[in-house]
């Protein structure tokens, strides 16, 4: 398998910092390369939009060029920077102008890190921007995956939960409606899919530090849903969407009426046990709800 | 018709320019103009007139030529489109050959579009010159005539086809009509009641439907497809095939006791006209009262032809009528007929491309259609409203606009949905007494009586929701419910509102093969992908192609009364080109010179209307076939091909004149 | 005391901005609007909003703008795209939710109370500075701005943030942060340039 750029964005060193530890237990484990790029930059999310939209692309737009210069497919765990890169990359193709400020700036401004001597950086070819349930589901396989299961999760039930940035606005390597990646790759790992209507249903993501109240509101719909639907466990593949339904579920829960907390997994944890790896390595040991139920649920090595 | 003037010595050339009022007078100084044309050599008449296309302006070309002897006309005043042929028959009553006159636009081509007088005056005088030098080198010619044949095909068996059909039979003319399915009657015979009487569907079709059975000038070709269409407009060569029934038509009496014979002793197949809500057996009629009354058997369900080893309780049954014919094969027939008239229906948009609506993965997510059988008594659960799951509802939600009014699927909006929401509302309700809630974006409800039927419906209870819904998702307590999530504009709010029940008002589409059918008639699709008629105001039913007419949805979505009335006035178009005897031809179609063709057959391939054809190596040009459109003409690299009314000495006189300056 | 007036007459209208909001997206496209709601039907936020996104497009095309940059609805907005995707028209409405946020921020016309203003604000500055967020800065930066107060219901999420250890206190800096401002303020300079 070819090498990946890997791009974790600002989320995964902080409050997502076990989706950095499990998708690099995980990919090493798998035998995929993970290069983290040097000297990435933040991607803006959301909020540099909000300030100046030119700006916002050239900020994201650094990163395509360190990312070209490298040769890979650059990794974005984090749905936000995932969209914002994806995003960026078709503006500075569909709009010559921009393209010229942007590109014209960016060369005239920043340089290469690598490399003899300091070279004008440019986006100089296509960078594929790639999310790991991507590259885990159709670089890999759904059977490559499950013939690296050692330790399937035994019919734990388990509601995935995408969020939007991955499918909205743009669905590039999944369905738009109904997405299918990260049911597939649970099942591959033993769990049993609690499919649910809420699936793409949007987090609230940074309101629930900005306007808590509208946060708790939002979360707390997702959990009940996902809890009358007898799920015991929710995936995600977003740190913020993480942070949000696991840093706040007691008011959530209260909210919802609900009593029994349920824990909240990155999907590359979930394929990190099954895949028998030590739950320190996948930084399961820094989730705010106990997790000890999960850890039970993995079957003996087969 | 012989013209004493032709070719003469010097032409005698009158001029006429048309002042149209102050249309062209506005801006041209038209009597300087002709007195201005008056000196042009070969101009012996030049006028000024107010309305050249009135009765004494065209008596004022007919009596100067009889007294002047005039042997050329030039009329400058509107498009030819307009008046060509005005002046062409004032020219013909004065004795002269039409095809020696020529038309100048000095109106759209110029008073029009500009607004300096002295430019305007001038450029008129230039396109005047330019015809003198022209029409000096016309040659009278003649229209031809064509013989048509008085049958006309009809294909598509729905309500349009029908009415059609049964007008032209009534005429006294041959009418094929031609259907796919194995019964006539369309989407029309799956309905229930039709808005805005509610009368049953059935009730008004299937008496038709009989009369087109019983009708002596009628052949109803069921199971059949139009294959090829050779032959022009009134001598059309249409090649139709048949699909095999394995019954014999003429034997089989519709007594359908082989279906209750059947080895099966239940349906597995889902039933067509049941839209997959009922099975059906591998020997089957599509509905009681079809047309014909024979019964299908499906090769592809049946024991026999699966396996070559069935009881086949059938033929006994069938006993000395030996209806069956397991081995009937595919036949073709090739008829002429003068005219055809393409009434092909539509089919209904596919939910399953507007995922959030949950259609297909929830099972109480109905299509209207599929509602439509559902309350039709002989439809699968015999009128009752009876859902998948076995249960009757006590809320529906009835969507509007899926898959129309929007860019993402179709733009257009598919005119029928809010009457029959409106309709399947009243319907539903009356056998459920369920709570009704009609979510749509505008109610359109614009035919005669239908606003009528809109306050009827909104007085029983309705609840009318402005709002498009935005998700269809189930209850999380496995209910079964579904609810329905849309901002409730009027109110300002949004609601989610449970429901046990969802109904899509799915818009109407064109024809899955309508790209190919199109290709076979030789019309064009535009608009949304529906057959493109001749002129949306004023030739709703005719095509480009001479002599195909079109009638129904298959031209755009409509409801029953205007589909009626689209069938007959294609009829009735159809009926005034064949009773006509004979059709005329301008004569401007190209010809080749047989010298000079070398056989190259780079003509043949660019002709839009397949009129080339090669003989001993040689092209000809089929006079009936062609339009005019000069593209042989210009391709011939020999220069083989000419074209009657656009000879080249007659362009390049015309570019002289435009250049000159007197 | 006055009453506060219903009725709005022509006089309440802004054409400048009303012309500005049209062309927003080009082509007028923001004229087809049909007005059937799917945006604010489809729109997790809605509940919370003064005026669903569906109020806000008809407000703004007929030139109300102080009921539209003085609601909460274009701050409450979390970019997830759902009325986008089903838009029967294809408008971008999120797009237009993020130039109405910046209008706003130009215009210093933000409610008060809703501090997603401030946090955008915080978030670039810090960006701009060290190249990276850093969200323990950006969480103290958005507390000190807005009133510390509201945030004393946070306490125990903090708590676990630090005793799991998934904060970073170390100011995250690329090393070439300088070049980063530097990229910032050249595309700024040209912006102008940039057609919408």
């Amino acid at each position: 398998m070819s090498d990946y750029s890997y791009y974790p964005g600002c989320s995964l060193k902080g409050t997502g910092r076990p989706y950095d530890e499990s998708m690099q237990a995980v990919f090493a484990a798998l035998g995929l390369g993970l290069d983290e790029l040097d000297d990435w930059n933040c991607c803006g999310a959301t909020a540099y939009m909000a300030i100046d939209e030119v700006q916002a692309v050239a900020l994201a737009g650094r990163n395509l060029a360190l990312a070209a210069a490298t040769g890979n497919d650059v990794v974005a765990p984090c749905n936000a920077c995932w969209l914002v890169l994806t995003k960026t990359q078709g503006k500075l193709g569909d709009d010559v102008a921009l393209r010229d400020i942007v590109c014209g700036a960016l060369g005239a401004t920043c340089t290469a890190v690598n490399g003899d001597g300091p070279q004008p950086l440019r986006i100089d070819r296509d960078v594929a921007v790639r999310h790991p349930l991507d590259v885990l589901i159709n670089d890999l396989g759904v059977d490559a995956l499950g013939e690296a299961v050692t330790r399937p999760l035994d019919g734990l039930k388990v509601t995935p939960y995408y969020g939007c940035q991955i499918v909205r606005p743009l669905a590039t390597f999944d369905d738009q409606a109904d997405p299918q990646t990260m049911d597939r790759l649970l099942a591959a790992v033993g769990c049993e899919v609690v499919d649910n209507p809420y699936k793409t249903r949007c987090c609230g993501a940074s309101q629930m530090m900005i306007m808590p109240d509208v946060g708790i509101d939002l979360v707390s719909l997702l959990i009940a849903d996902a809890v009358a639907r007898g799920a015991e466990a929710i995936a995600v593949a977003c740190p913020l969407c993480q942070f949000n339904l696991e840093g706040y579920q007691r008011k959530a829960l209260k909210e919802a009426g609900l009593e029994q907390s349920i824990p909240i997994l990155y999907f590359t944890q979930l394929l990190g046990l099954a895949l028998g790896l030590d739950p320190k390595r996948l930084g399961l040991h820094r989730s705010f709800v106990p997790v000890d139920s999960i850890l039970g649920r993995r079957a003996a090595h087969v | 018709m012989s013209d004493p003037h032709a070719g003469n010595g010097t032409p005698r050339i009158g001029v006429y320019v048309c002042h149209c009022g102050t249309n062209i007078a506005g801006t041209i100084d038209v009597v300087a103009a002709a007195e201005q044309a008056a000196e042009i050599p070969g101009v012996v008449l030049s006028r000024d007139y107010k309305y050249m296309c009135s009765d004494p302006g065209q008596e004022l070309i007919k009596d100067d030529i009889e007294e002047h002897r005039l042997d050329r006309v030039i009329v400058a005043s509107c498009s030819p489109c307009l008046h060509e042929e005005t002046f062409r028959n004032a020219v013909a009553a004065g004795g002269m050959n039409p095809y020696l006159f020529q038309m100048v636009n000095i109106r759209e081509h110029d008073s029009w579009v500009h607004r300096d007088p002295e430019a305007a005056t001038s450029k008129a005088m230039h396109l005047i010159r330019a015809a003198v030098r022209r029409v000096r080198l016309h040659t009278p010619l003649e229209a031809r005539r064509v013989p048509i044949n008085p049958a006309v095909m009809v294909v598509g068996g729905g309500i349009a086809g029908i009415h059609a059909a049964l007008t032209l039979a009534n005429a006294g003319k041959q009418v094929y009509l031609v259907e796919r399915e194995p019964s006539i009657g369309g989407h029309m015979a799956m309905f229930d009641k039709t808005f805005p009487t509610l009368d049953c569907a059935a009730c008004i079709l299937t008496p038709k439907m009989t009369q087109v059975r019983a009708h002596p000038n009628i052949k109803v070709w069921t199971m059949s497809e139009v294959t090829e269409v050779d032959g022009y407009v009134g001598s059309y060569e249409v090649t139709v095939r048949h699909e095999p029934r394995f019954i014999i038509e003429d034997a089989c009496v519709g007594c359908l006791e082989c279906i209750d014979a059947c080895v099966y002793r239940s349906g597995k197949t889902p039933d067509e006209f049941n839209l997959g809500l009922s099975k059906r057996k591998p020997i089957y009629i599509p509905f009681p009262q079809a047309v014909p009354q024979v019964v299908v058997i499906d090769p592809d369900a049946c024991i026999e032809f699966r396996t070559g080893k069935c009881k086949k309780t059938c033929v006994e049954v069938c006993a000395d009528r030996n209806a069956i014919d397991f081995q009937q094969t595919e036949s073709f027939d090739t008829v002429e007929v003068g005219a055809i008239i393409v009434a092909t229906g539509f089919k209904t948009f596919d939910p399953i491309r507007t995922p959030q609506y949950g259609y297909g993965r929830y099972s109480n997510v109905y299509t209207a259609l599929e509602v439509e059988r559902l309350v039709n008594a002989s439809g699968p659960t015999e009128g009752h409203v009876v859902m998948r799951d076995g249960s009757t509802p006590k809320s529906i939600g009835v969507i509007h606009c899926v898959g129309s009014r929007d860019r993402n699927t179709n733009r257009y909006c598919s005119r029928v949905c809010c009457m029959y929401s409106l309709k399947l509302s009243h319907l539903l309700q009356e056998k459920t007494d369920a709570e009704i809630y009609e979510f749509y974006i505008d109610m359109r409800t614009p035919g005669k009586d239908f606003e009528e039927f809109y306050n009827r419906v909104e007085e029983e209870g309705v609840h009318l929701i402005r709002g498009k819904v935005a998700q269809v998702r189930p209850e999380p307590n496995g209910d079964g419910r579904l609810i329905l999530q849309a901002e409730d504009t009027l109110a300002g709010m949004v609601r989610e509102i449970p429901v046990d029940m969802v109904v899509l008002a799915t818009g109407l589409e064109p024809q899955a093969d309508a790209e190919d059918v199109r290709r076979t008639f030789n019309i064009t699709c535009a608009g949304g992908g529906f057959f493109m008629e001749r002129h949306p105001k004023l030739a709703p039913v005719s095509t480009f192609t001479d002599g195909v007419f079109l009638a129904g949805a298959c031209q755009g979505p409509k409801d029953i009364p205007d589909t009626v009335a689209q069938a007959g006035a294609a009829a009735a178009e159809a009926l005034a080109l064949v009773d006509a005897g004979f059709i005329e031809l301008e004569p401007n179609t190209a010809y080749v010179s047989a010298e000079d063709c070398s056989g190259c057959k780079t003509c043949s391939d660019l002709c839009p209307f397949h009129a080339i054809s090669f003989v001993d190596a040689k092209a000809v040009i089929n006079e009936v076939l062609c339009k005019g459109c000069g593209t042989c003409v210009a391709a011939c690299p020999s220069g083989a091909i000419h074209q009657n009314l656009f000879e080249d000495d007659e362009i390049f006189a015309e570019i002289v004149g435009v250049l000159a300056d007197a | 005391m006055a009453k506060e007036p219903k009725i709005r007459t022509e006089a309440d209208r802004d054409r400048e901005f009303a012309a500005w909001f049209t062309d927003l997206v080009g082509e007028e496209k923001l004229r087809r609007c049909i007005h059937c709601g799917v945006c604010s039907g489809s729109c997790p936020l809605a509940d919370h909003m003064d005026e669903g996104p569906r109020r806000i497009m008809y407000l703004a095309r007929e030139g109300f703008k102080d009921d539209v940059l003085s609601s909460n609805t274009i701050w409450l907005c979390t970019s997830c795209y759902a009325c986008t995707v089903e838009c029967p028209q294809q408008i971008p409405v999120t797009d237009v939710m993020y130039a109405l946020k910046r209008r706003a921020l130009e215009e210093g016309t933000y409610p008060r109370r809703h501090p997603t203003a401030v946090m955008a604000r915080e978030f670039s500055t810090i960006v701009r500075r060290d190249g990276r967020m850093n969200e323990v800065r950006l969480f103290a930066r958005l507390a000190l701005k807005s009133g510390v107060l509201r945030y004393l219901g946070m306490a125990g999420m903090g708590m676990n943030v630090v005793r799991k250890r998934r904060f970073s206190l170390r100011r995250d800096t690329i090393r070439h942060r300088a070049e980063l401002r530097k990229l910032l303020d050249t595309v700024e300079e040209h912006r102008a340039e940039v057609a919408s």
